[in-house]
């Protein structure tokens, strides 16, 4: 088991991890380090590993090599003690039917040493109107909230959050993206997955991009793929139809048009390579062939 | 759908507490009793385990009781005594009971909580796993005791039959009881990781108790059945538990009437012994907390 000091301002440190199934190698070599207090989005196609990678981490799936440190231990051999130190919101659930939102939360509290206040907690996630209703009558984005204050009433340093809007609609996601923003400026370290590059950009501090089982790259939203340095399309219509120019220089471009145009340039735009260009480029380049229709669990 | 306010979402997260301040985990006794709360609560707001675990053997008591009780209401003979029909089913619709509110009701329940990630769910918490089985034994107790409770009840007081009122027969029906709970309990936990899927659970445990509980003596008289079926009868509990449940509830005389001429209360508790424990090795080396298909 490795141990580091209670300050190690390192929440997950990643070495070398590989899982392999049967027939496939579902994570190979991955090396990650999430630092604490930081919010870290995991990207990649159905398939790629994200779910694998996050499961390991919280000691639910046994890696087959490769060193992981989560919060100081090895998660293969995770006692309560660290078990009260993290928090798992796993993919979409339909579990404790029966049970009410306020019963639930209370339950859960039980759990934990040193839990949040389940009345708090509830009307954090905005589910005060729905307290006494079972989980079985919540819409989908209730159900999620819920899943969250079960997720966050140990009151956890560490939170795992596998794909947590899926099936939202914008508001709920929105409101959603409230709720994780509180919980960082609260000190608690995220780590999670999500299919909406949106979603990624506004709440990661990084993003970690995996592609069939590879790490393909770990940075700033505004960095990824050399975003920032990557070149602008310039567009234009006029009576010859629709014209652009690549360029490192757009103002540059657009001030020659200008002159050009003697004022004012017919139907300009400056284009930059959007998040989900980016993020499509890495993955075709890094040739996932996946065709499954979801993650192995 | 409601969903919070802005000011609402954006207030900062329930205070956050550092690590060292911590108290020691939760203690297993005071969550496995929350878990039997929990549990109990579930059971009695699903309507399907409340009619066939909970009322089933009250009905078939109910039904057979009236079909065969007759007008005369005497049934049974054997040799100069004969006992009313009531009487003659209720010890095997106990041993059902039983039989129902652990095996069936267990194998069922944690085979769907595996599919739906309940388990997965509370496995990535600090709850100690002890208190997940110590709150299915207090919901087995729990359903087990109130079916029992309404059982003799309504055979009392519906039926007119005389329960006993010797405490060494109470006595004998303490430990068949405790026995029979406890194999049908582990066994039940074991058996819950054979449906291949929780939707298909109840399809495969039901017939699985239903057949036991015709080659076991609960719906005919053991005596009836052929030979063959008798033998393989004599290899499952049931068979062991209803025949304790006459002993409790018959007069000394149907003693005789037994196959093999006797109540049979030593291998009773060999047989039920013997099935505690291989349900209990069953448990601990095939119980999983996640479906089979995960890594």
């Amino acid at each position: 088991m490795t141990t580091t000091p209670v300050r190690d301002d390192v929440a997950v440190r990643v070495r070398g991890l590989t899982k392999r199934y049967a027939e496939k190698v579902a994570v190979d070599g991955v090396d990650l380090d999430v630092r604490r207090g930081e919010v870290l989005a995991l990207l990649g196609p159905n398939g790629a590993g994200k779910t694998t990678v996050v499961e390991m981490l919280e000691g639910y799936r046994r890696r087959d090599r490769g060193e992981v440190s989560v919060l100081g231990q090895d998660p293969g051999h995770a006692d309560r003690r660290w078990r009260s130190r993290i928090g798992i919101v796993l993919q979409s659930s339909a579990d404790n039917a029966e049970l009410t939102v306020v019963e639930l939360v209370r339950h859960f509290a039980g759990f934990y040493p040193a839990p949040r206040d389940p009345d708090q907690v509830i009307a954090w996630v905005g589910l005060e109107a729905k307290r006494g209703t079972r989980t079985r009558a919540l819409s989908g984005g209730q159900r999620r909230r819920l899943d969250v204050a079960l997720g966050v009433i140990g009151n956890p340093e560490l939170l795992f959050l596998d794909e947590p809007t899926t099936g939202f609609d914008p508001e709920a996601r929105r409101a959603f993206w409230a709720l994780i923003t509180a919980l960082r400026a609260d000190g608690t370290t995220i780590v999670l997955t999500t299919h909406y590059l949106d979603e990624a950009e506004r709440l990661a501090d990084r993003l970690a991009v995996i592609s069939s089982g590879r790490l393909v790259e770990v940075a700033r939203p505004a960095d990824l793929g050399g975003r920032h340095q990557r070149d602008a399309t310039v567009v234009w219509t006029d009576e010859g139809g629709r014209h652009e120019i690549r360029t490192a220089t757009p103002t540059g471009t657009v001030a020659g048009l200008s002159t050009k145009f003697s004022g004012e340039v017919p139907g300009l735009q400056v284009l930059r390579p959007t998040l989900e260009d980016v993020y499509l480029s890495l993955i075709s380049r890094t040739a996932s062939t996946q065709t499954d229709d979801g993650d192995p669990r | 759908m409601t969903t919070p306010t802005r000011t609402q979402s954006t207030d900062p997260a329930p205070t956050y507490r550092p690590a060292s301040d911590r108290p020691a985990t939760a203690g297993a006794l005071r969550v496995g009793a929350a878990r039997a709360g929990i549990e109990v609560k579930t059971f009695f707001r699903e309507k399907d385990a409340v009619v066939f675990v909970f009322a089933f053997p009250v009905i078939m008591l109910g039904i057979f009781a009236t079909v065969f009780g007759g007008d005369d209401g005497e049934a049974f003979r054997v040799g100069g005594v004969s006992v009313p029909f009531p009487q003659y089913f209720l010890p095997g619709m106990l041993a059902a009971g039983i039989m129902l509110s652990s095996f069936q009701s267990l194998a069922i329940s944690i085979s769907i909580e595996r599919d739906d990630g309940t388990l997965k769910r509370l496995r990535g918490t600090p709850m100690p796993p002890i208190s997940y089985f110590l709150g299915k034994i207090g919901l087995v107790l729990a359903t087990s005791l109130a079916q029992i409770a309404l059982l003799l009840g309504v055979a009392a007081l519906a039926f007119d039959v005389e329960l006993p009122s010797e405490p060494s027969r109470w006595a004998t029906f303490g430990w068949i009881f405790a026995l029979g709970t406890a194999a049908g309990t582990v066994l039940g936990i074991g058996f819950s990781s054979v449906p291949r899927s929780g939707r298909s659970a109840p399809a495969v445990v039901t017939p699985v108790v239903l057949v036991l509980q015709f080659i076991s003596g609960v719906f005919f008289a053991f005596n009836d059945l052929p030979t063959w079926m008798q033998r393989v009868a004599e290899i499952f509990p049931l068979k062991w538990m209803a025949q304790g449940m006459r002993s409790v509830f018959l007069p000394p005389e149907l003693e005789a009437g037994e196959v093999s001429g006797s109540w049979q209360h030593g291998p009773t508790v060999l047989v039920l012994t013997v099935w505690l424990l291989v349900g209990l090795v069953l448990c601990l080396r095939t119980f999983r907390w996640s479906r089979r298909d995960a890594g």
